[in-house]
């Protein structure tokens, strides 16, 4: 069949299962928009390119499928870099579609043009510019495999113009042949016997999951694990969810702003077992001090996160999910003997555990007079029930969100872990939205990444999408004011962020409800009246402007070095 | 040490690029890099030479195995390898010297491969330190213009090549569920 390459675009996005995605035209995509005009895909129009990305990264966080974006040559494809590093810090799977000038054009700094290919080739997990038509399906499909096998991440193509006008026939692509790309999932079986082993010899057992567990599908192995083991867990930011919050083992995350029990666990414990996760430095602190009575098992399915910052004493590369299964078949089949020596073993462990949770419990502070950061956090948490979307940008709301909101199942946390990208918040809500129209979906931005975002609220407005904009108002970019603070004498330098909008007329100009509150007596009524808003809702909660995120691990200092509140030593980092 | 890395490598546009990234994003500077294609057109075999750190070297080969144009990169700093570098040398040599040069480019092997009043124009392989000596010995004849190949490499003890097999479309697979055959 004679085909536009717009058209064969479309068909493999058909082919992929690909409902909705994201984008913003341009000159060089025209042909592309043109072939959407009459086509059932569902097109989302953002509000810039950045967001576009994010929203493709929300909608993916939200489901697990590839999520797409796409843009236009030249500024429009520059526009993405930040939401493709992110997803690349995350592994998030992305393809993203950009028109260039047309093959004739590319390299004479034509109208638009950008070496969008050489711009992205260090922020994405691959890249292709398509110069033949005839090569375009298998281009994408190859794209589609990429981004969502192996540990997932962004896969951009670069599409020219006249490879969308040209006309070829188009035959469907059956078969991948990327004969370089290696994707591991088995696990060696001799080094699954030796975690076992190690797990049976193990006194003080601590379960340290993140964001793997999630991409691979395996919370259910996890939670597997932890009850067979009886052990601890932690999860990281990017794995909140992956064990549920209310599961009995369940301590918290463990690092920089996270529970006193989790690092005293993490220090204290015989035994590592590391899934899914890469030993990120907000995690351990102070390497050299990090854990330093553990040996380590390390489950990942990329090998180069092994060994990259702790060494592993059994280095296991796989798939999480088949690992886990085979691990625990192997520890249900221990002699009833080993499990009761575990069992008596775990009780010691257990004990400690829990004396550290009462000695430093996360505080829910409140108060009469000021709505606490904490507090907000913790009505959210109860409107969600566990069952809420909950976004979140950038900053010390960030911190509140992860500490208090309780997230009983994967996906239901989405935020930027590894590049930490303001603007992230509202974008990735909107995504989520698209992905899982059924859920409610609360954002939880900071009055600094708000006003990143901004504009998407037409794109809120636009689809009617009943996104619940909670902005966590302190006044200040709080998360650098709190390092101003607490390490530069309080010179409180470029953070104070005066002449925040109106709420309630900005939501007003947009068509939707909002609303400002800065009474803790508001707080629940009024978070009630947005959720019960049947559409977007912008509730602007202004809250303590001084408060700051407990515990705290200093940078560079060892994560058992916690400074749990104020009053707070005053020392310049290194 | 220099670290001397030999990859096999898909002969796509921007393999090259992604390679030396792997290098660049960590700021190494590359001491040398020879690329050419293999007996398989589709293929290239590239030798770098770099300067890392000995205990980031396996992080820098898995980052560059993780590469989907990499069908393989292996270390070959501390392996049994043949390595090997050539070196164009333009010496200066007029009446008085010139059967000394000819006598010292016996010496290292070299091959005279252009010769003219004003001088020779001479080609040694060799490893890498034989050519600095043949270099140095060189010079004290006179300026002398230089041009190296960078080092390229064989590997002695066989490596085991990993390939990833073929794997249906995700369209195709959900055709094979469903009537089950693989359809075209
Ligand atoms: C794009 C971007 N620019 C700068 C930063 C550095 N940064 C980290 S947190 C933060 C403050 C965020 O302020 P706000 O959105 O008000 O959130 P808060 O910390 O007050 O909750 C800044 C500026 C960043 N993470 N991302
Ligand atoms: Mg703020």
């Amino acid at each position: 069949m004679l085909m536009s390459g717009a058209k064969m675009l479309l068909e493999c996005l058909v082919r992929e299962g690909v409902d909705c995605f994201f984008g913003y035209p341009g000159g060089v995509t025209l042909p592309f928009y043109d072939a959407l005009y009459d086509h059932p895909i569902r097109h989302v129009l953002v509000r810039h390119e950045e967001n576009a990305c994010f929203a493709a990264e929300g909608y993916a966080r939200a489901t697990g499928k590839v999520g797409v974006c796409c843009a236009t040559s030249g500024p429009g494809a520059t526009n993405l870099i930040t939401g493709l590093v992110d997803s690349m810090m995350d592994s998030i799977p992305i393809v993203a579609l950009t028109g260039q000038v047309s093959t004739k054009l590319i390299g004479s700094d034509a109208f638009q043009e950008a070496d969008t290919f050489g711009i992205t080739r260090s922020c994405t997990k691959h890249n292709y510019l398509v110069k033949k038509l005839e090569d375009l399906p298998q281009v994408v499909h190859e794209a589609f495999y990429i981004a969502a096998s192996g540990r997932p991440g962004p896969v951009l193509v670069d599409v020219p113009k006249d490879v969308f006008q040209g006309q070829s026939h188009y035959q469907p692509v059956t078969a991948i042949h990327l004969p370089g790309y290696k994707v591991y999932t088995e696990g060696h079986t001799g080094q699954i016997r030796r975690a076992a082993q190690l797990i049976g010899e193990s006194q003080r057992p601590m379960v340290y999951a993140g964001g793997g567990i999630i991409a691979a599908g395996a919370s259910g192995e996890l939670r597997a694990l932890v009850e067979l083991v009886d052990a601890p867990a932690v999860t990281t930011l990017m794995g909140l969810g992956a064990l549920s919050a209310t599961h009995p083992n369940f301590v918290s995350m463990p690092g920089m702003h996270v529970s006193y029990a989790a690092n005293m666990g993490m220090t204290h414990c015989d035994l590592i077992i590391a899934l899914g996760v890469r030993f990120d430095d907000r995690v351990t602190g102070r390497l050299a001090a990090f854990a330093p009575h553990a040996k380590v098992i390390h489950v990942d399915i990329d090998p180069a996160e092994i060994g990259k910052n702790r060494a592993a004493d059994v280095p296991i590369v796989g798939d999480v999910k088949r690992v886990l299964g085979k691990l625990n078949k192997l520890l249900e089949d221990a002699l009833p003997v080993d499990q009761a020596k575990r069992a008596a073993a775990r009780k010691a462990w257990w004990a400690q555990l829990r004396k550290w949770q009462a000695e430093h419990p996360l505080v829910p502070v409140t108060s009469d007079s000021e709505i606490k950061p904490q507090h907000l956090m913790m009505e959210i948490d109860r409107l969600s029930g566990g069952k809420a979307i909950v976004t979140s940008d950038v900053g010390q709301h960030q911190m509140w969100a992860a500490q208090f909101i309780r997230f009983t199942e994967p996906r239901q946390w989405i935020n930027s872990g590894g590049l930490g990208s303001m603007g992230f918040g509202l974008p990735s809500a909107i995504g989520a939205q698209f992905a899982r129209p059924d859920k409610l979906v609360f954002s939880i931005v900071g009055d600094g990444g708000f006003q990143m975002s901004i504009p998407e609220l037409a794109t809120v407005a636009s689809y009617g999408l009943p996104i619940k904009i909670v902005v966590m108002n302190n006044g200040y970019l709080g998360m650098v004011r709190q390092w101003q603070e607490l390490f530069y004498n309080n010179r409180l330098s470029a953070v104070e962020l005066d002449c925040f909008p109106d709420a309630e007329k900005l939501a007003g100009a947009y068509g939707f409800k909002g609303r400002t509150i800065d009474k803790p007596w508001e707080l629940t009524p009024a978070l009630e009246e947005a959720v019960r808003d049947p559409g977007p809702y912008l509730l602007n909660v202004k809250v303590s402007p001084h408060e700051c995120v407990y515990p705290m691990v200093p940078a560079g200092g060892a994560i058992n070095e916690m400074v749990l509140g104020p009053p707070q030593p005053v020392a310049v980092p290194k | 040490m220099l670290q001397v890395i030999s990859l096999l490598v898909e002969n796509k546009p921007g393999a090259l690029m992604r390679v030396t990234g792997v290098l660049s994003a960590r700021g190494y500077n590359i001491e040398s890099l020879t690329v050419a294609r293999t007996l398989d057109p589709g293929l290239s075999r590239m030798t770098i030479a770099v300067d890392v750190d000995a205990a980031l070297r396996q992080q820098v080969i898995k980052q560059m195995n993780k590469l989907v144009n990499v069908l393989q990169a292996v270390d070959l700093t501390e392996e049994r390898a043949v390595l090997r570098e050539l070196v164009l040398v333009k010496v200066r040599a007029v009446q008085g010297t010139r059967t000394a040069v000819l006598k010292e480019a016996e010496i290292f092997g070299a091959r005279v491969v252009d010769s003219s009043p004003e001088g020779f124009a001479l080609e040694a392989t060799g490893d890498l330190e034989k050519l600095d000596e043949f270099i140095d010995v060189m010079r004290s004849y006179g300026e002398v213009e230089c041009t190296r190949s960078g080092v390229v490499a064989v590997a002695l003890e066989p490596k085991k090549l990993r390939l990833q097999p073929p794997v249906p479309t995700k369209a195709a697979a959900n055709s094979e569920e469903k009537d089950g055959v693989l359809n075209g």
